[in-house]
């Protein structure tokens, strides 16, 4: 067991490229949190692991005019620690602090918990949200699609062969702007999420909601956007009915399975819950001033 | 925070010096059985079964003995047949299958190779073929019309009339006293209720491991992490077909037992494959195998019935106990029986408990075994009754509480024992009366252990220099080592750190039972402590020849021989100066303890706990915890709070979320710890450990088992406090935020 493997530590894009060109059976890797479970618990080895963290591009946190790129295998205790991340986009930021433990913060990343397309990560909802783009680096160039069209199922993603995310961009928020992210687990850390609930809420100058976005994870093969959830709010003060109209879509959104981790009925219920939560939390810090940048 | 009932004053027994192994574990230096590595050694895979139930047609071995680095291959061949009447049988067939396998995980061949991944593809080449039985994977489905019967040879014991054809039910137990339907005539208030409880693990985070070096002679030594290192010796030879005295077991440190390591699962194999191979063998499991093949403590189905009069009396008890103990008779039934009704004086009483046998891996002990479940049944069913005759409900524990001189379930009186002490720790600690937020519930409960004593031996030796060396023959599983040596501070007057405690292997030290019935402070303790007193006697004649005198006018004074005839003044000698002179008064100084222990005396516990509840997710969250236990006398109260904490950390997670989760075919889905879910730190909150001391009588410095009671209580008190939060009363465990939601939500305040 990862024993055969060789390893490349490629420290460009292009040479990353180069590598995975040449060997079909290669697999890129951030924090390997993910892979490396993976393989112990019996999938197959890879030939090459590329190990995407000695590329200076896919390790930075910067801002451009109004756009932050954040490099898709930065360790998500650097996205925690990072100030202007947490005030633009404290939801996604919090997603991102509740994966695991200390120890996998210091190697999980946005690019492996995006890629390994688990119906129950943590970011992928937060990062919908915020209408998050991934850059991808191939054979063919550079490509920038919407974060949402990266997972296509259960361990299934839009990349193709020799493709890898380069990094992410999001754009500044408009004012009056936040987001929030809850997730449900029997624990309270070192779980995976029964269910997981993204809201991003933009206010007018009244307090009523100008714009809305709202996805759910582990309920679905992938991230659902409710969109009937959306339209409840447009226009409407984020409470009372408003907020039971949210609670309501999303359950409705909601499309589990029954498994070892919980009932379809159970997820179903509490996706409502939790959607009806983030949603209030982020139309709370919407309405700080100060809060958004 | 520690409640004493008036002990005689020690000088070092009950003080927190730094425990001996401390230092080495805390850095990573400390040697577990993965931790050893010989020259030549292979690596040992064993080959499982991926069925529930099946029938081995064959096992063809030949290609995986073909293949590159393979040095041995071995099946149920390649051990003693053995019959169903040998006691050993079970552990036997469940080392390693014979002409069937009983759940997924069963051993049914293994490899040994120069390389792990050498193993494993040998392992995988290794080709049997299977006729699939249908499974029996719950008591229900064991119990059934047409059930699968597991076991050909399985005539219950103690049915009544006498079984004529096999079940899978293996025994019955009954116990009775006074006269239940007067009983029942004389309450006022009956209640009857039904509990289910699932299959959990102990959760020990070190896997087993073992090494094994047979050698040309026909003798093996054997490294491994057990509670129990003579216990390995001689099952290891039942399983072989050997004698004991070609085994020595050395033991590792060990990584958590909790129970589940007073059997054993790869040593013979290790041994097997190294007799054939000629080279040392390692094997480790995986964390998934641990999950898939070793001991769960039992799952169950409780129906209890309780009869209290007006003013609380308990009055008539009655319980209908099913315990499974995997694929092979377990012994939850039995003690299960023990111990439902043991806590509270019940005149009439009678328990009947049936072990059953289901296709999921054989049970082993996990501390203070069957009663967490018991207690969950009574528990919650005494907080019904106070609630319903509007009494207090710890008035009402104390109104029936057993105490000195009560007859317990067998029969016998019970000795001195703290229950009563315990509970009124409870009352009088701030919590019984601090605040509930919102969403918060406080539940209340006790719970018992029996605890036993048994063989144990020690060794103490006096060095050159005045320090001392205890060798004892128990394991050190929960800071045991430091005891031993405050024990021996205390009657040799030496500084605990100035004396070794270690742990001897089989052929260093003399016969010592497997650690459980938290036995090893108690029993070996004792044995200490003999050893000592025999040291101190020697050590006075030796003072006595210095000092040209009697024995008998040497007392033994505060770690030094005090002369108290007539002739004069003598100055005192130290152990040290006896030490100093020993070879010109007799050579070295060294003594025994060897006994079998009585009277263990039984440990109660009291335990309050806060939960906060979300009423719309169904998740709880423990908020606060107060645990009191009577430890007689705590040797090194550090480690009596370490075992209360750590029995209500497990309690915690049996009430809240583990349990065995298989799919329809039996296999489990769950083999890890994402998906079986102990509890992490920040799932707890500190838990304070209140020591209540009321000496048991049968042992020297007072001393009463501490490491299982405490598992005993939480699963009740939890579920009393869920109830006081959101009216709903769980009777199916875990109440996991499914369970707790659907409880709020669809059944008006109850699961099912
Ligand atoms: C103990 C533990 C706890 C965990 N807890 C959580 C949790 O609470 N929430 C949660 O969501 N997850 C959790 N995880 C899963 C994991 O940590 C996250 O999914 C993490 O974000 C993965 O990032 P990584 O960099 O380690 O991914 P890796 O393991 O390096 O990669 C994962 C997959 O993505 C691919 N990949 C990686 N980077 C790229 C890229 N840039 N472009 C294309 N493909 C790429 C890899 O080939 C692989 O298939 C946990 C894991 C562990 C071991």
């Amino acid at each position: 067991m990862l024993s055969a493997m060789k390893y490349a530590s490629p420290t460009t894009v292009a040479e990353a490229v180069d590598l995975l060109g040449a060997e079909p059976d290669a697999r890129v890797y951030a924090g390997a949190t993910d892979l490396i479970p993976q393989i112990r618990a019996g999938r197959p080895e890879p030939a090459v692991m590329v190990d995407l963290k000695r590329i200076e591009r896919l390790c930075a946190i910067a801002r451009r005019g109004s756009t932050y790129t954040v490099g898709a295998a930065t360790p998500t205790a650097d996205i925690c620690a990072h100030d202007g991340l947490a005030a633009a986009f404290p939801g996604l930021v919090e997603a991102s602090g509740l994966i695991g433990s200390d120890q996998i913060q210091s190697r999980s990343s946005w690019g492996g918990n995006l890629a390994n397309a688990s119906p129950a990560a943590d970011t992928p909802p937060s990062l919908i949200v915020n209408e998050a783009r991934a850059v991808i680096a191939g054979p063919a160039g550079e490509r920038t699609v919407a974060a949402s069209a990266v997972a296509t199922g259960p361990g299934a993603t839009s990349l193709s062969g020799g493709e890898f995310i380069v990094e992410f961009e999001l754009d500044e928020p408009p004012a009056r702007t936040a987001d929030a992210y809850l997730r449900l687990i029997p624990r309270t850390e070192m779980d995976i999420a029964v269910v997981g609930a993204a809201a991003r809420i933009t206010l007018d100058a009244a307090g009523t909601v100008a714009a809305a976005a709202v996805a759910l994870g582990a309920v679905a093969p992938t991230v659902v956007r409710v969109p009937d959830a959306e339209v409840a709010l447009i226009g409407r003060r984020p409470s009372g009915d408003a907020l039971v109209a949210v609670e309501a879509a999303a359950a409705a959104a909601a499309n589990p399975i029954d498994d070892k981790r919980g009932t379809a009925a159970y997820r179903r219920q509490v996706a409502g819950v939790l959607a009806r939560r983030a949603v209030a939390i982020a139309a709370e810090r919407a309405s700080q001033p100060g809060e958004q940048s | 925070m520690t409640v004493t009932e008036s002990k005689p004053r020690y000088k070092y027994v009950g003080t927190r010096p730094v425990r001996h192994d401390g230092l080495e574990k805390v850095t990573g230096r400390a040697r577990f059985a993965a931790d050893l590595n010989l020259s030549g050694q292979l690596h040992g895979i064993v080959v499982r079964s991926p069925h529930a139930h099946a029938r081995i047609v064959s096992i063809d071995t030949s290609k995986a003995e073909a293949m590159d680095g393979v040095k041995a291959v071995i099946t149920g061949d390649d051990f003693p047949a053995v019959d169903p009447s040998n006691r050993n049988y079970d552990m036997c067939v469940n080392i390693m299958a014979r002409h069937k396998v009983f759940y997924e995980g069963h051993a049914v061949a293994a490899v040994a190779a120069s390389t792990r991944d050498q193993a494993r593809a040998a392992a995988a080449a290794i080709e049997v073929a299977y006729e699939v039985l249908p499974a029996a994977m719950t008591i229900d489905e064991a119990l059934a019309p047409g059930a699968p019967v597991l076991h050909d040879h399985m005539m219950t014991k103690g049915a009544d009339p006498p079984a004529t054809e096999p079940s899978n039910v293996s025994d019955i137990t009954r116990f009775a006293a006074g006269d239940l339907d007067a009983g029942f005539a004389e309450a006022d208030l009956v209640i009857e209720r039904e509990y289910t409880t699932k299959p959990v693990h102990q959760g020990y985070i070190e896997p087993h491991a073992c090494v094994a070096d047979t050698g040309q002679d026909g003798h093996t030594t054997i490294w491994c992490s057990s509670q129990g290192h003579f216990n390995v010796r001689s099952s290891s030879a039942a399983m072989l077909g050997w004698e004991n005295t070609r085994i020595r077991v050395i033991p590792a440190e060990i990584g958590g037992g909790f129970g589940g390591k007073t059997t054993i699962y790869l040593e013979p194999l290790a041994v097997a494959l190294s007799a054939k191979a000629g080279r040392p063998v390692k094997m480790v499991m995986t964390r998934d195998e641990v999950f898939r093949a070793t001991g769960p403590a039992p799952g169950t189905k409780l129906k209890v019935k309780l009869g209290a009069r007006r003013d609380g009396t308990l009055v008539a008890g009655d319980a209908y106990l099913i315990y499974s103990g995997g694929a092979y008779a377990g012994s939850g039934g039995l003690l299960g029986a023990m111990t439902v009704f043991e806590s509270y004086n019940i005149a009439n009483f009678g328990v009947e408990s049936l072990n059953v046998v289901v296709n999921t891996a054989r049970s082993a002990a996990y501390r203070a075994p069957a009663a967490p479940l018991t207690a969950f049944a009574i528990e919650t069913m005494l907080d019904e009754i106070a609630t319903e005759l509007g009494i207090d409900a710890l008035d009402l524990r104390l109104a029936n509480a057993v105490a000195e001189g009560d007859p317990s379930t067998m029969g016998f009186p019970f000795a001195r024992i703290g229950f009563t002490e315990c509970l009124e720790a409870v009352r009088d600690h701030p919590h019984y009366s601090a605040p509930l937020g919102p969403n918060q519930g406080r539940g209340l409960a006790a719970g018992y252990w029996f605890n036993i004593g048994e063989s144990s031996s020690a060794t103490v030796n006096l060095n050159e220099d005045g320090t001392a060396t205890v060798v004892t023959g128990s394991p050190d599983i929960g800071g045991s080592r430091a005891s031993m040596a405050l024990m021996a501070a205390e009657e040799l007057g030496i500084d605990p750190l100035d004396i070794r405690p270690v742990v001897g292997d089989t052929e260093a030290v003399g016969f010592t039972d497997v650690t459980e019935g938290s036995r090893a402070t108690f029993a070996t303790g004792m044995a200490v402590v003999e050893a000592c007193r025999t040291m101190v006697a020697e050590l006075r004649g030796r003072a006595a020849k210095m000092m040209g005198t009697d024995i008998d006018d040497i007392d033994w004074v505060d770690g030094q021989a005090v002369y108290t005839g007539s002739d004069g003044d003598k100055a005192p000698l130290s152990v040290a100066a006896i030490c100093a002179k020993a070879k010109r008064t007799g050579g070295p100084l060294t003594a025994t303890g060897s006994l079998e222990a009585h009277g263990a005396g039984p440990g109660f516990a009291v335990h309050l706990c806060d939960v906060e509840v979300d009423p719309e997710t169904g998740v709880v969250r423990v908020v606060r915890y107060t645990a009191s236990q009577d430890a007689g006398t705590a040797i090194h109260p550090s480690y009596v709070e370490g075992q209360i904490q750590g029995g209500v950390a497990q309690g915690v997670g049996w009430a809240l979320n583990e349990e065995y989760i298989y799919d329809s075919d039996g296999v489990m889905e769950n083999p890890g710890f994402l998906d079986y879910r102990v509890p992490v730190a920040s799932d707890l909150p500190m838990i304070d450990a209140v020591i209540v001391e009321v000496p048991n009588p049968a042992h020297p410095y007072g001393v009463r088992g501490v490491g299982e009671t405490g598992i005993v209580p939480p699963i009740p008190a939890v579920a009393n406090a869920i109830n006081d939060a959101t009216g709903c009363r769980l009777r199916n465990l875990p109440m996991s935020p499914v369970r707790v939601l659907e409880a709020i939500t669809a059944n008006g305040g109850s699961d099912g």
